[in-house]
C-alpha cells in the first residue's frame, strides 16, 4: 500500500474520500428505506405492535407537544400584539398567530420536539436491541427485525406527526387567544374572524399537514436507520442517539425550506 | 391483556383527537367547504374593485355575513365578483353593494346595504346597484383637474 500522499494531492484525496463516504451513506440509507417500506407493506400487519408504538411516540408526546404549543402561542400573542399595537393594527393578531403556527411553527417545532422526545428513544431502543443481540435472536427464529421492530416504529412516527402537529397548532391558537383576548383585552370575535379570514384550507392547512407528514417520514427514516446502523457498544448507541437528534433536526429545517420554496406553503 | 386494551384505547383516543384537530383546522379555521356552495351566491359588477381579494369579508353594518368567492372580468370588461353569503338572510333586490376599506392596513371588504323592495334576492342573482372602490389616486386626479380648470377661468 502506498504511503498517504501529502500536500495538494493528499488534500484532494481526503476530499474525495469524504465525498464518497457521504454518497455511500446516502446509498445505504436509500437501500434501508426500500427494505423498510417492503417490510411495512408485507402482511401480516403487526397492528398490536403498531398500537404499542403509537402509544410510545404519539400518546406519550402529547403532554410536551400541547404544553409547548400553548407556550409558543402565548409568546406569539404577546410579541405580535406589542409589535402590531404600534401601528394600531392589533386586530391582525389572529391572522399573525394563526398563519405563523399553521405554515411554519406548528410542523417544524412539533418535528423538533418529537425528534428529541421519541426519535432519540427509537434509535436508542433499536441500537440497544442490536447491542444486546436481541435482533440476532429474532433472526435465528426467522423473525425479521425490520418487519417486527423497525417498520411499526417508522409507521407510527409518520402517522403520529401530523396529528401531533395539528394539536400543537390548536393549542398555540388557544394560547394566542388567551394572551390577546383574556390578558390584553382584544376582542375575541376580532381575533377569530381575523384568523378565519387569513387562513385558507388549500394554501395553508393542507400544506401544514403535508409538511408534518414529510417531517414524520424523515425522522422515522433517520431514527430507525441510525438505530440499525449503530455499533454494538454502549458508547456507539449513545453516539447514534445523538446523531439522530442532530441529523433529524437539521433534516427537518432543510426540508422545511425546500417544501416552502417549491410548494409555497 | 387488560393493560393492552387500555393502551389501545389511549391510542384510539389519540388518533381520534388528532384527526379531530386536523378536521377543525380545515373546516373551522381554514374554511374548507365540504358541503359545496350552500350559501346564497350573488354576483356584482364594479368599475373598480381596488385591492379587493378573494376571501375578503362581506359585511352588513359591520357584521360579517359572507365572503368573496371569485373575482373575474365580466363580458363588458368590468370587474365581476361572486360572493357567498349566509343563506338565512332575506335581502331585498335593491340591495346596494359597495367596496370599502377597513383598518389602517387598508383591507378592503364588500359592504351591503339592504334596500326597501318587497322582492328578495335568490341565489345566482346580480346586484344591480354597486359603488366602486374608493381610490385615492382617482380622487387626487379629480381635485387636480378641478384646480386646473378653476385656475383657467
Amino acid at each position: 500500500m502506498e504511503s498517504p500522499a501529502t500536500g495538494v494531492r493528499g488534500a484532494v484525496e481526503r476530499l474525495g474520500a469524504r465525498g464518497s463516504s457521504v454518497i455511500l451513506e446516502f446509498g445505504r440509507m436509500t437501500v434501508f428505506l426500500a427494505a423498510m417500506a417492503r417490510a411495512a407493506l408485507r402482511p401480516p400487519y403487526r397492528l398490536s405492535r403498531l398500537s404499542s408504538e403509537l402509544f410510545e411516540t404519539g400518546v406519550r408526546s402529547l403532554a410536551i407537544v400541547c404544553t409547548s404549543g400553548i407556550a409558543v402561542g402565548m409568546v406569539l400573542g404577546l410579541q405580535g400584539y406589542n409589535t402590531l399595537v404600534r401601528f394600531g393594527a392589533e386586530e391582525s393578531l389572529g391572522s399573525v398567530v394563526g398563519l405563523s403556527l399553521i405554515r411554519e411553527l406548528g410542523p417544524v417545532l412539533t418535528g423538533l420536539l418529537v425528534t428529541g422526545r421519541a426519535g432519540s428513544a427509537m434509535t436508542a431502543e433499536i441500537g440497544m436491541m442490536g447491542a444486546t443481540e436481541q435482533l440476532d435472536g429474532m433472526r435465528t427464529m426467522a423473525v425479521d427485525p425490520l418487519h417486527f421492530v423497525v417498520a411499526p416504529k417508522a409507521v407510527a412516527m409518520s402517522l403520529a406527526m401530523p396529528l401531533l402537529s395539528a394539536l400543537f397548532i390548536l393549542f398555540g391558537i388557544g394560547g394566542g387567544y388567551l394572551v390577546g383576548v383574556a390578558f390584553l383585552g382584544l376582542d375575541g370575535g376580532v381575533y377569530t374572524s381575523g384568523l378565519q379570514a387569513a387562513v385558507d384550507f388549500r394554501e395553508d392547512v393542507a400544506g401544514s399537514v403535508l409538511k408534518a407528514t414529510v417531517f414524520g417520514l424523515l425522522v422515522a427514516w433517520i431514527a430507525t436507520h441510525r438505530g440499525m446502523a449503530a455499533g454494538r457498544s454502549a458508547a456507539a448507541v449513545s453516539h447514534a442517539t445523538t446523531r439522530t437528534v442532530v441529523t433529524g433536526s437539521v433534516a427537518i429545517l432543510l426540508a422545511d425550506y425546500v417544501i416552502t420554496a417549491f410548494w409555497g406553503v | 391483556m387488560q393493560s393492552n386494551r387500555s393502551r389501545d384505547f389511549a391510542v384510539g383516543l389519540f388518533v381520534l383527537i388528532g384527526l379531530g384537530a386536523i378536521g377543525y383546522l380545515s373546516v373551522k379555521v381554514g374554511g374548507l367547504n365540504y358541503k359545496g356552495p350552500s350559501g346564497l351566491e350573488l354576483h356584482a359588477t364594479f368599475d373598480e374593485i381596488g385591492g379587493l381579494t378573494e376571501r375578503a369579508p362581506v359585511m352588513i353594518s359591520g357584521v360579517k355575513v359572507g365572503q368573496v368567492r371569485r373575482i373575474g372580468l365580466s363580458d363588458d370588461l368590468r370587474a365581476r365578483i361572486t360572493i357567498d353569503i349566509d343563506p338565512d338572510l332575506a335581502l331585498p333586490i335593491d340591495t346596494f353593494a359597495s367596496i370599502r376599506t377597513a383598518g389602517v392596513l387598508g383591507d378592503q371588504f364588500v359592504s351591503l346595504e339592504p334596500g326597501a323592495e318587497e322582492d328578495l334576492l335568490v341565489s345566482g342573482d346580480d346586484l344591480s346597484f354597486t359603488g366602486s372602490a374608493f381610490s385615492i389616486e382617482r380622487l387626487v386626479n379629480r381635485i387636480v383637474t378641478s384646480f386646473e380648470s378653476g385656475g383657467s377661468e
